[in-house]
């Protein structure tokens, strides 16, 4: 500390102001953040505390019904059973697709770490679906597996089956899209954190003992765990904030009344922008909820270097 | 720690080959390891002695060939039911678990009662010092540390084969003697039976009681250190083992097994070493220290001398490594034990046994030159 000060004083002495604020990191160069500040200002922070200043200008109509003054709007969140039951329905559908894609994630992305013919054919297939949007995904599911689609036309008419089964506009329909849509961008992740572990050290596993099952517990379980916690936030949060599959192939007024859905509805048909705001900030809120309690479990986890050499 | 005890007779190794696709990465390696021996695999990078140490391992499997141990076939064992012991070139240390936890690892697998693992970690600890880091994780500890940790790992399981993959490479030069010393005495102590690859031949010849010379996947020479440092089979385990000045000549008379050869403003009596006819180009091989530089008067004992000129003097604590031309422009390297003048003529002179004669192709030989080298076939 004194032979900094030391520096500081002897620098005070000699060089100019330029200099010593240089040295701090505070030159002309700064300026070239200026576009991306004013930019974040403008697009993100402005909108956002616009977007909670929103929320505690509730209408008449809300503040006569739910009462609570300036939060009204958060009271008919938490007392209208139309809107809050919609958080455990995004959830039932947002946690169980960011699990199964983890999940089944891991193995393939084992599998494909080995070398074999059609390896790229097969990784091209498994990514395709990112370059689908949700729209077409959601089309391609009503011709495939809707009550006139392929699926049920052929069990039908090989008797396999006297009713069509459900398959879309339902809970099944969305969680279908939301596994599509999210599976290949948790293999992407998967594969890439699991390349990131020293083939090495499960060979040296190997020569110790240990076999397929003991390997993957207690070496490369442990070392992906951070990278699987990562990757589930992630298809989680996307899974979260699912909104046209929800409409297109799910049940939008039942099963899949989802909070994006809700905050649309509300702004759009209720033209209740205060109320269309709370929703939204209240899904931030969930999935940070949620975030946290992911982060806290990783917290008990290594998270050092995965190389081998530590 | 006591010595080993789970141990065999004899490690054989037939016919083993490994091709990866179209390239032959390792072929026809033949080699009968006995118990407590300590065989070093040597040759340049490619040469195919990681390939060999992984087959023996389990970690790659053979495309030709069988390793029997005491007549028993292992090759078709996977891996983790070998029984051997691994230490790798990057430690492969296990980053999450601690000093101690990679060293209980191997014990954990075998289902050892708890009592034992602690009393055996205890001793692995104490065998490489380092029983202060037991709670730290390996990225906590210094490249030698972390060595010392990885052939703990590996010993506590008294395997019947510590196989080793150049351990010390990643290790500075001090750090590395040590270690050295380190890992003859533990092989020695516990009565190992180790391989051990390296592209050092100072680390080789300095380790082993008996090395295996590879060059593109092919066994050049297989024998003791005193061997191949005084009658390498072929030009190339020459290069390998210090025989810096490797210099093609001109042979002009064969007389037993003494040839003249000349060329490059040198002529000399010189050891044929593979079959040498008159006429040949062959490829003659001396090491810097064989080249003996003669004081002013001194007379050479009735051996024919080379005329050369000192270039570079690089002064290396005994001696003077020192490079030096001959009339006809060839660069010869020597040791010195006075500081040679650059620029000054000095004349040079070589024992005929000292400098090796051999073919200028490397492709396999005729078993002639086992006799003439003197090679026990």
């Amino acid at each position: 500390m004194t032979s900094a000060t030391n520096t500081a004083s002897r620098a005070h002495g000699s060089a100019s102001l330029k200099h010593r604020l240089a040295e701090r990191g505070i030159d002309t160069k700064l300026l070239l953040l200026v576009p991306a500040i004013v930019f974040a200002l403008l697009l993100f922070v402005y909108p956002f505390a616009y977007g909670i200043g929103l929320t505690f200008q509730p209408l008449a109509a809300t503040q006569d019904q739910w009462g609570g003054g300036f939060l009204s709007n958060y009271v008919a969140f938490f007392r209208d059973a139309f809107i809050f039951d919609s958080v455990w329905l995004t959830l039932k559908l947002a946690l169980p697709a960011a699990l199964f894609n983890v999940l089944v994630s891991i193995p393939i992305a084992f599998k494909l770490r080995n070398k074999f013919r059609g390896k790229r054919l097969l990784q091209t297939l498994l990514v395709l679906p990112i370059t689908l949007g949700t729209v077409l995904t959601a089309q391609g599911l009503l011709i495939f597996a809707g009550r006139q689609g392929w699926l049920n036309r052929f069990l039908m008419e090989n008797g396999i089956i006297d009713q069509p089964l459900a398959l879309v506009n339902n809970y099944i329909g969305v969680m279908l899209s939301l596994i599509i849509s999210g599976f290949p961008f948790a293999y992407l992740l998967i594969s890439s954190y699991l390349s990131g572990i020293d083939p090495s050290l499960e060979a040296a596993a190997k020569t110790l003992g240990a076999n397929w099952k003991q390997r993957f517990r207690r070496v490369t379980l442990p070392l992906l765990a951070p990278g699987l916690a990562t990757t589930f936030i992630l298809t989680f949060v996307l899974a979260f904030s699912v909104f046209p599959s929800a409409r297109l192939v799910g049940d939008a007024s039942g099963d899949t009344r989802v909070l994006a859905l809700m905050a649309y509805r509300a702004f759009s048909e209720q033209l209740d922008y205060s109320m269309a705001s709370t929703i939204a900030i209240m899904m931030g809120v969930v999935e940070l909820i949620v975030i946290a309690f992911v982060f806290l479990g990783r917290s008990f986890l290594y998270k050092g270097s995965t190389g081998g050499k530590g | 720690m006591a010595p080993s005890t789970n141990t065999f007779e004899t490690l054989e190794l037939k016919n083993v080959g490994r091709s990866f696709g179209g390239h032959d990465a390792l072929v026809d390696l033949n080699l009968t390891v006995r118990a407590g021996e300590f065989i070093a695999l040597l040759g340049p990078s490619g040469c195919g002695k990681s390939t060999a140490l992984n087959c023996l391992a389990g970690l790659l499997p053979l495309t030709h060939g069988e390793i029997l141990i005491d007549g028993k076939r292992v090759d078709i064992l996977p891996s983790e039911k070998r029984d051997f012991g691994m230490v790798f070139q990057n430690y492969a240390l296990f980053p999450h678990l601690s000093v101690e936890k990679n060293i209980a690892f191997g014990l954990q697998m075998r289902n050892l009662p708890k009592a034992e693992i602690t009393r055996r970690v205890a001793d692995g600890l104490a065998l490489v010092k380092l029983q202060e880091q037991a709670k730290k994780l390996p990225g906590q500890l210094s490249g030698g540390q972390q060595q010392r940790v990885a052939i703990a790992r590996a010993v506590v399981l008294e395997p019947r084969l510590v196989l080793m993959d150049e351990p010390l490479s990643n290790l500075d030069a001090k750090l590395r003697l040590e270690m050295r010393t380190e890992i003859r005495r533990l092989h020695q102590s516990l009565g190992l039976t180790t391989i051990y690859v390296t592209h050092d031949q100072e680390e080789a010849l300095s380790l082993a009681d008996r090395l295996v010379v590879l060059r593109e996947g092919r066994v050049q020479q297989i024998g003791t250190p005193e061997e191949l440092h005084n009658n390498p089979t072929n030009w190339h385990v020459a290069d390998f083992m210090g025989y810096r000045n490797i210099v093609d000549l001109t042979v002009d008379s064969v007389t037993g097994s003494l040839a003249r050869v000349s060329g490059h403003g040198i002529s000399i009596m010189a050891t044929v070493a593979q079959t040498a006819a008159v006429g040949d180009t062959v490829r003659v091989a001396i090491r810097p220290s064989d080249l003996v530089v003669l004081a002013p008067g001194e007379s050479p004992q009735g051996r024919e001398t080379i005329e050369a000129t000192v270039n570079v003097v690089e002064y290396q604590g005994r001696e003077f490594a020192v490079e030096v031309t001959t009339t006809a422009g060839q660069n010869l390297f020597v040791h010195a034990y006075s500081a040679l003048l650059p620029g000054s003529t000095v004349q040079l002179s070589v024992d005929p046994s000292r400098a090796l004669v051999y073919r200028t192709s490397l492709d396999q030989v005729d078993d002639s030159r086992r006799q003439l080298a003197g090679v026990p076939a």
